[in-house]
């Protein structure tokens, strides 16, 4: 049981970084509570395992510090560290019954064997191992694979944390759904720290309270899935959340109107004086499509976009919109009425962010 | 339906057909030809059944030199696979190193048979020899045209040197092949060394194991240069093996009919074994609750 601090933690792969472009994890401060369920979201390449690694101690981190409650544990191997990890491919002992399997940490341990038994029985139950624990590991099939190294985890009544490595990548999908169930009962239960690391949205929101969204090694935001859909805090968690992601337009001040490259754009006072305090030549306005307003008749304030495509996706439609020389997505509910080819669009303030050299600026200024 | 039955196709098979018949069928028959005849001369022979093959079964020196073949496969076979693992082990994993480690490893196994017999004669002898001058200057009276227990130690040493590098090889590569994440799952679950070894990288070895094994009882079996250019099956006949006696009888005597038998046996008893062996491991590998519980 621990809360897991990172401290200004970078690590470079070289020994002589020279930019943060060297860097697989730039300069970050972090804190994962105590028993919270966390999801770790990102593309390919941004960090994330690595910094899975550098927490259950595979890796040494260049620069900074981990902290498990209040000790130090930089200098700790992954043994000493009371973690439990689950990797994207299952790894199990082939030669042994899943019963051994489960019983390994324990007896690498010195655990007396009926405290063993105890321990075991009680895991195999939550993880619907049971009928399984005398056969040979070898011979399951993946998503039981998958459990029993999730189990090994579990059997320890001293793991601190358990770290998933993109734990659902070799399983069938109508059974990533029971597995992740599984996971999260698991969590109510035990009240262990769980970090999990994905790229798949879905995974991350079904999964974690918080989600830390990283991008080119750093943690660009870390909230509940509704704030990450709500108000992104970088263009990147924009793009990344949501189907399809948020809407951008670059924006300037032109006279008395604010416009993106020849397009004029209606909108209230206060995002106007916003715009124009940006000291930055990058300046954004972001709409997640959900949230444009699409009106088949003109409206006061509406734009007039022409409609590209209209893509049904059952409950909803997706348009692809022409606004000048900018094209937006907007989703439509189905119990509204889609416009042919031209629509009339109003960007309500409350759901409109201001992005200024990528990451979000509030509104209200004075 | 106008089915048109044109059997030409099976002309196509021709080239597999000739190909084993060249390599596989012809050979053996040859064989199998001679077993059961007595062959005087070109115009001269008689039918002998299975008269050779009896005679062949109850030759007592053939059974003293079959006992010392099984004999040397096992002392052979007992020292080399956990030497070769070991020494996969402990070779290093990346880098310069590995690559000089490999070659210097690989070279026993690129020197040709007879040549390695020539290396250990000249290498044991008392006189010259670096190995038989230096074991007899520390007090032993190294022999091995004299003393059977020197030559069957020399013999099997040769053995474990020129062939430990193939084990060695093959269980390299097969540790090659584990991932990593594998080593990380141990770390984390507090797996001793031994542990590892035991549950991760002998599992995972078995496969490569298996081949290593076979080959080398088979190698190991049929072996003749060797002994015979290093003690030519002495003293007495203390390190003659089957193939030695087979060839003494073939060549050397010119008894072409019971040194046909003979080679049938040979053949039948190698193939008996690796056949025993392979599938004892493939049943040891099979789960016992399998199929419901």
């Amino acid at each position: 049981m621990a809360q897991i601090t990172l401290k200004s933690l970078a690590h470079s792969y070289s020994p002589n970084p020279a930019g943060p472009e060297d860097y697989a994890i730039r300069e970050m401060n972090h804190v994962w509570h105590q028993g919270g369920a966390y999801a770790l979201l990102g593309p390919s390449g941004c960090g994330k395992s690595t910094l899975l690694n550098i927490i259950s101690g595979l890796l040494q981190p260049s620069d900074g510090q981990v902290e498990f409650d209040d000790s130090v544990v930089n200098e700790l191997p992954p043994e000493a560290r009371n973690i439990a990890q689950v990797f994207q491919f299952p790894v199990i002992y082939d030669t042994m019954t899943v019963f051994d399997n489960l019983a390994f940490p324990l007896r690498n341990i010195n655990t007396p064997e009926d405290k063993v038994r105890q321990r075991v029985a009680e895991v195999a139950d939550i993880l619907e191992l049971t009928p399984l624990l005398k056969r040979k590991a070898r011979n399951l099939t993946a998503d039981e694979k998958q459990k029993v190294s999730m189990g090994r985890g579990l059997v320890r009544d001293d793991v601190s944390a358990i770290l998933f490595d993109e734990p659902l990548t070799v399983i069938d999908p109508q059974l990533k759904w029971k597995l992740r169930r599984k996971l999260k009962e698991i969590h109510e239960r035990f009240n262990i720290t769980m970090i999990y690391v994905t790229h798949d949205q879905l995974e991350a929101s079904t999964f974690a309270e918080k989600i830390a969204v990283m991008y080119e090694g750093q943690v660009v935001q870390f909230g509940t899935p509704r704030e990450l859909f709500e108000t992104p805090n970088h263009t990147f968690v924009g793009y990344f959340i949501g189907s399809p992601g948020m809407n951008f337009l670059e924006v300037a001040i032109e006279g008395e109107h604010v416009v993106s490259g020849a397009v004029t754009l209606q909108v209230t006072p206060r995002v106007k004086s916003a715009v124009g305090r940006a000291r930055s030549a990058n300046v954004k306005l972001g709409i997640r499509p959900e949230f444009i307003e699409v009106h088949a008749e003109p409206v006061e304030d509406g734009m007039e976009a022409r409609i590209l495509s209209s893509q049904d996706l059952g409950t909803y439609s997706i348009l692809q919109l022409r606004l000048g020389d900018i094209t937006l997505k907007a989703r439509v509910e189905e119990d509204q009425r889609i416009p042919r080819d031209k629509a009339y669009l109003r960007f309500p303030e409350q759901f409109l962010g201001l992005y200024v050299d990528e990451y979000r600026v509030e509104l209200e200024h004075e | 339906m106008n089915k048109v039955y044109n059997n030409r196709a099976w002309w196509l098979i021709l080239p597999m057909l000739l190909l084993v018949a060249f390599s596989a069928i012809i050979p053996l028959m040859t064989v199998v030809n001679y077993s059961v005849q007595d062959v005087f001369d070109a115009h001269t022979r008689f039918f002998t059944g299975t008269e050779w093959f009896k005679e062949m079964l109850n030759d007592p020196s053939l059974h003293a030199a079959l006992l010392r073949q099984f004999a040397f496969s096992l002392i052979v076979l007992a020292i080399q696979v956990p030497l070769g693992i070991g020494i996969a082990l402990i070779m290093p994993k990346s880098g310069w190193q590995a690559s000089a480690v490999l070659i210097l490893v690989t070279m026993p196994l690129l020197i040709p048979w007879n040549v390695v017999g020539s290396i250990w004669q000249l290498f044991t002898r008392g006189d010259i020899g670096l190995m038989g001058w230096s074991i007899r200057e520390l007090g032993y009276g190294y022999n091995i045209t004299s003393s059977p227990v020197d030559a069957w130690a020399t013999i099997i040493l040769m053995d474990v040197w020129h062939w430990t590098p193939l084990i060695a090889l093959l269980c390299y590569s097969g540790l090659r092949s584990i991932p990593d994440a594998y080593y990380q799952a141990a770390r984390i679950d507090r797996a001793s060394r031994w542990a590892v070894f035991r549950y991760i990288q002998l599992p995972k070895l078995t496969n490569v194991l298996v081949i290593g094994v076979l080959l080398r009882f088979m190698h190991s079996f049929m072996i003749y240069a060797e002994p015979f250019v290093l003690t030519g099956g002495g003293p007495g006949s203390s390190t003659t093996f089957l193939s030695q006696s087979l060839v003494t009888m073939a060549v050397g005597q010119q008894d072409l009919g019971p040194s046909a038998a003979f080679s049938l046996i040979y053949f039948l008893i190698i193939l008996l074994v690796c056949w025993v062996f392979y599938t004892a491991i493939m049943n040891m590998q099979k789960d016992k609750n399998q199929g419901g519980v």
